[in-house]
């Protein structure tokens, strides 16, 4: 099967009157790692504070950060660039590692009234768990994946590009299965 | 479907978050070469295959990534206790305690 997901344009992909999913447009994706680090020199170089709570989701211009383990985090900037070369500086006094992971993962928007219910079809968690403005790891459908609530109804999904097909079809299916029962 | 408590993540999650990653405790010579072939054998082979209380390594996959363990009664199937790695084995006694 070809990857069609993983080489499409962003915009809108499928849309209901309840749900709407689409791609996102490309944006940098760091993987930082350190154990029992510094923070706050990383802080510094990131331009944001590094959140020690799973789950904390922390924004300052065009740079986003998302604890994702007691010693793992994700950061999506704009500025990426700029975040390796500061956090480069430190290495010698605060050892981490710091990858480019931004071609390995397609981000889904998903959001529309319907939205939450959609996810519950794949998502064995509460929905209540992951409060607005919160994000975490967690596997939708048998496929890790990493999810914001940016707003009530309104979500982001990170699929790695070989699961994207997949869940793609697999959330278009669940889209028609809850438009067919509410309308 | 069991649900699991982190005690990374601090919250209480579906099993299909988790996978079971064997038996806990189990502690790896620190020279393997000194050991007998039978010594050897029973630490890569011999489990302890409790009926009761036994503790067991699981690990957040779909989350944290975080290897813990877990003290699960093997009939009832209840979790008793989860704590993180590399912290003692949790007095039993003193959980039956607490349950009452």
């Amino acid at each position: 099967m070809t990857h069609t997901i993983a080489t499409s344009p962003a915009g809108l992909l499928f849309g209901t009157q309840g749900v709407q999913i689409s791609r996102m447009p490309p944006k940098a994706r760091l993987s930082l790692r350190s154990r029992n680090a510094n923070l706050m020199a990383l802080s510094k170089a990131i331009g944001i504070p590094v959140p020690t709570k799973i789950g904390a989701c922390d924004t300052k211009g065009g740079t986003e950060i998302l604890c994702l383990g007691p010693d793992e985090w994700l950061v999506l900037s704009d500025v990426s660039d700029h975040i390796a070369e500061a956090c480069e500086k430190l290495y010698a006094s605060v050892p981490h590692s710091l990858v480019d992971i931004s071609h390995r993962e397609v981000t889904f928007n998903i959001s529309g009234p319907q939205a939450t219910e959609l996810l519950t079809l794949g998502w064995p968690r509460d929905p209540a768990s992951l409060r607005v403005g919160e994000g975490r790891r967690t596997v939708f459908d048998s496929a890790t994946v990493v999810l914001w609530r940016d707003a009530e109804n309104a979500y982001r999904m990170d699929v790695w590009n070989s699961f994207a097909d997949h869940l793609f079809q697999f959330l278009q299916h669940g889209c028609r299965e809850l438009a067919a029962q509410a309308y | 479907m069991l649900l699991i408590n982190c005690p990374y993540c601090e919250e209480t999650l579906p099993e299909a978050e988790f996978v079971y990653a064997g038996e806990a405790h189990v502690l790896r010579a620190e020279t393997p070469s000194e050991l007998s072939d039978q010594d050897w054998a029973e630490f890569l082979f011999i489990r302890q295959n409790v009926k009761g209380v036994h503790f067991e390594r699981w690990r957040h996959f779909h989350g944290c990534a975080r290897f813990f363990n877990a003290a699960r009664d093997t009939v009832s199937d209840k979790f008793l206790i989860t704590y993180k790695a590399g912290e003692p084995r949790p007095n039993l006694t003193e959980l039956a305690g607490d349950a009452t």
